[in-house]
């Protein structure tokens, strides 16, 4: 199964909602062209919805540190909302989980962001 | 009831993505066939998949002239995995630390370090040419076999 984003906006956040599975080949391009689309358009504001995201690799969660990175450098902030069990475990275990602001409630995650 | 009879399958595989997914599936159902539990499953398939990609992107550089062997054998006590290359060869020591600060935020180099995180044992061989990696997990004593 491929991976698919939903964007919308809500309070001047960008917010991509991800489905299906990040791994090389399927996801990871998927995840990079949705964020450079959100950077493109002057939107530096991004939540990733990780909630149906089923599955994730090396891959993928190199990807979502590349997004991190470029949405950081760029002045922006990228936050992750809605970990499944297997994503926070690989999180944990990268050492990532404190690197990435995560938020399990997509309000307090919108009003996190800077204003 | 899972079955724990000692078995071994080996496949020859082309140096591509699907090959990659059609390995994790295999170690999938092979796992689940030797009495792993619902957690340790997909950390063996995990680990497995992490292995294939390094074997076809690292290894073998999508090269449709080089391929990639996996072989899954069950014991009385183990799964033993072993996915090869005909690559450059990998010198295991020579990889950064995916935990280091000076790492953390690297957008590649965790596929070993997963690799190492969900199985018991992993071991390199150099071939010539290629890498073999040998990936084993051991069932706990609540599993049949031990």
């Amino acid at each position: 199964m491929s991976m698919k984003v939903k964007t919308r906006q809500v309070d001047g956040v960008t917010i991509l909602d991800l489905s299906g599975r990040i791994t090389l080949g399927e996801g990871s391009v998927t995840i990079r062209d949705a964020v450079r689309d959100v950077l493109a358009k002057g939107s530096n504001k991004i939540l990733l919805n990780l909630g149906d995201i089923s599955y994730i690799d090396s891959s993928g969660i190199g990807e979502l540190v590349s997004a991190f990175t470029t949405v950081k450098n760029s002045g922006g902030e990228l936050k992750l909302l809605n970990l499944t069990k297997k994503v926070h475990d690989l999180l944990q275990i990268t050492k990532l989980y404190t690197v990435f602001d995560v938020k399990d409630d997509e309000a307090t995650a919108i009003s996190s962001f800077t204003k | 009831m899972a079955d724990s009879t000692t078995m071994r399958v080996s496949y020859t595989l082309d140096s591509s993505l699907d090959s990659v997914n059609k390995v994790e599936q295999i170690a999938e159902d092979f796992a689940a066939r030797a009495g792993f539990d619902e957690d340790t499953v997909p950390h063996i398939a995990m680990a497995v998949r992490e292995a294939a990609v390094n074997a076809v992107l690292h290894g073998n550089s999508y090269d449709t002239n080089k391929h990639v062997t996996a072989s899954f054998e069950t014991t009385t006590d183990s799964l033993i995995i072993r996915i090869a290359d005909q690559g450059p060869g990998l010198d295991p020591d020579t990889l950064p630390d995916p935990l280091a600060p000076e790492n953390i935020l690297r957008g590649s180099g965790r596929g070993i370090f997963l690799i190492k995180a969900f199985m018991d044992e992993v071991n390199f061989r150099q071939l010539h040419p290629g890498t073999e990696l040998t990936l084993i997990k051991h069932r706990t004593p609540a599993q049949p076999g031990t």
